[in-house]
């Protein structure tokens, strides 16, 4: 500052207006707005709670799964593990994704829904006054921290899981064909959901209403398709986002359940339906 | 520079801005004042683009606020709900808005030491009394270095010693020439920081002037004069610009238009006996009072209204 005053009274004396302070010129670009929220998102002890409860959840969830397999919910077993028994190594050991699909998606309701609750989006938008930036900037930040973490946790429950039922018929490889696509296509599953958590708490602007319709949309849906006539049921639920989102990552596939790669796509545009609500209410509502 | 023009905000049925016109200059400390629920923070946040106007335009320092390509170093603004998320500590709310802008972390600092946070700068916001959290929320508008600076209601919370940084700050962003915006119910806060005041209600523009034509507007400064011959005193001091008023039967006789110094040569030069002699100015908060007094949302007496909305 000093050194600008010096070089400013070399001239004739600067008009008082304010615009002629001489200071560094800032500017908000993309890249900034996501560097604002990756730090935003590691500052809250909250996100390191849930993420690590999502990652717990994943790999012990799976290892336990696949330990009971061993432990006489096998094929051979009449156990109360039937759920079980149809299972294979990869099956057992991605048991938790449904109990880390509501850590990761959770925390992504908070990620948006947690600012209005707070008042944080006010400075957020004060900002950002584009707003746009600031919905894409926390979907790619945390969407791919959750497929990070997701994949990286399948990666660990797998093996594990898989030395626990050596020598049964759930046994596989990772060499064989369908593993890696399923381990990989977990890890996306939940960086998915993330973003569609994350879309859900912006359009909701309320942490209850975007968790209650998150699980709702994951975890009551699916069944009350029970409800529609017999001949419906297939053609409907296969379309619904965890029915969508389960073709990705598991290893067989039948006339009720998509490919993996249709899966995707479908669980690609529920999320794009997702964050086209967000935006639209981002950019309508007062903030 | 806020430029205000024909600024309206409807909720449904309520109009919480109506049709405001007026010009925030650089250089002064302009003054936002107003009863409670006049619309004094709906403008504000309507300058800084949180809310939509219904119609008519807000422009800062030319543009609309959304439109600049580094909004914080346009307009620091201080809103009067909490803006801060209270799992963060101080220094990590600066830091995630000044990476936004490209913000170094010296600023941050520089801002912290400013607003006096040192001490609290790792704790977490949550944490802080209403006091610290304000002197945060100040350090957050001051981030970008911005040439207007816009504060609701400041001193809400703050000790006497807050008070008073306050004003000092206020007065010296000013003098760096700076647009200084402040809102305020208080018309006694406002007069020691204040050179130029707007004053709505019930979001309507009452005024737009300085603390001085104020003053003079409302009666300006009137003298008591008391003698045992009022009829005949009034009759001398009578003249262009003079007003004089007193009940019948009373030796009392209030004159505006002359000074006290005036008055009492006249009647030395007449030969009346003066009693009494007093000049009495007409406070801030009299002024303030009578010119808002119809735009008060809620009066304490007796009626309720029942169209009122929460602020």
């Amino acid at each position: 500052m000093t050194t600008m005053t010096e070089t400013h009274s070399a001239t004739p004396a600067p008009p008082p207006a304010a615009a002629q302070r001489s200071g560094p010129r800032y500017k908000v670009t993309g890249l900034r707005v996501l560097r604002s929220e990756w730090s935003k998102l590691w500052t809250l002890r909250s996100t390191w709670i849930t993420l690590g409860l999502g990652l717990v959840f994943l790999i012990a969830f799976g290892v336990i799964a696949a330990w009971q397999y061993e432990s006489g919910g096998g094929p051979d077993g009449s156990g109360p593990n039937g759920d079980l028994s149809n299972g294979t190594a990869l099956s057992l050991s991605l048991f938790g994704i449904s109990l880390a699909q509501m850590a990761f998606g959770v925390l992504g309701v908070l990620v948006t829904a947690g600012e209005y609750s707070t008042g944080m989006i006010r400075s957020t938008l004060a900002a950002v006054p584009r707003r746009l930036p600031v919905l894409w900037s926390k979907s790619a930040v945390f969407g791919l921290v959750a497929f990070a973490l997701g994949a990286i946790g399948a990666f660990i429950a797998f093996p594990i899981a898989n030395e626990l039922v050596s020598g049964t018929a759930a046994e596989l490889s990772l060499s064989d064909s369908g593993v890696v696509r399923g381990l990989l296509g977990a890890g996306l599953y939940l960086g998915l959901i993330a973003v569609i958590g994350t879309a859900l708490g912006a359009l909701f602007r309320s942490v209850a209403g975007g968790i209650a319709v998150l699980v709702g949309t994951l975890m009551l849906v699916p069944g009350l398709t029970s409800l529609l006539p017999n001949s419906w049921q297939d053609d409907v639920s296969k379309y619904l986002p965890s029915n969508a989102g389960e073709s990705m990552y598991s290893l067989t596939h039948d006339a009720a359940s998509l490919s993996p790669t249709a899966g995707l796509l479908v669980l690609l545009g529920w999320t794009a339906l997702a964050l086209a609500g967000a935006a639209y209410r981002l950019v309508r509502k007062d903030a | 520079m806020i430029e205000v023009q024909q600024l309206t905000k409807r909720y449904g049925e309520k109009t919480a801005v109506d049709r405001l016109d007026f010009v925030v200059r650089p250089g002064t400390v302009t003054g936002f004042l107003g009863p409670n629920g006049a619309g004094k923070s709906t403008t504000m946040r309507m300058i800084v683009g949180l809310d939509a106007p219904t119609s008519g335009s807000v422009k800062v320092n030319g543009k609309r606020y959304a439109q600049h390509s580094a909004p914080l170093q346009e307009i620091g603004a201080l809103l009067e709900a909490r803006s801060i998320h209270p799992g963060r500590s101080a220094f990590d709310h600066l830091m995630v808005q000044a990476h936004t802008h490209g913000i170094p972390r010296r600023r941050v600092e520089e801002v912290i030491e400013l607003t006096g946070l040192q001490a609290v700068a790792r704790k977490r916001a949550g944490a802080f009394s209403l006091g610290m959290g304000q002197r945060l929320g100040i350090a957050a508008a001051l981030l970008g270095d911005p040439a207007t600076v816009m504060l609701d209601e400041p001193v809400n919370g703050l000790d006497p010693d807050g008070v008073l940084w306050i004003r000092n700050l206020l007065t010296g962003l000013a003098e760096e020439g700076r647009t200084v915006f402040v809102s305020s119910h208080l018309m006694s806060e406002m007069a020691l920081v204040a050179d130029h005041l707007i004053i709505v209600g019930r979001g309507r523009l009452l005024a737009d002037t300085t603390v001085r034509e104020l003053v003079r507007m409302h009666g300006g400064d009137a003298v008591t004069v008391a003698s045992d011959q009022p009829a005949r005193l009034r009759e001398i001091l009578s003249g262009p610009g003079v007003e004089i008023s007193g009940e019948v039967g009373s030796e009392h006789l209030h004159v505006t238009g002359l000074s006290a110094r005036a008055i009492g040569l006249k009647a030395a030069e007449h030969g009346i006996a003066l009693f009494e002699l007093s000049s009495r100015t007409v406070s801030l908060e009299q002024a303030f009072m009578e010119l808002t007094h119809d735009a008060v949302e809620y009066h304490g007496a007796g009626t309720v209204d029942t169209s009122g909305r929460a602020a």
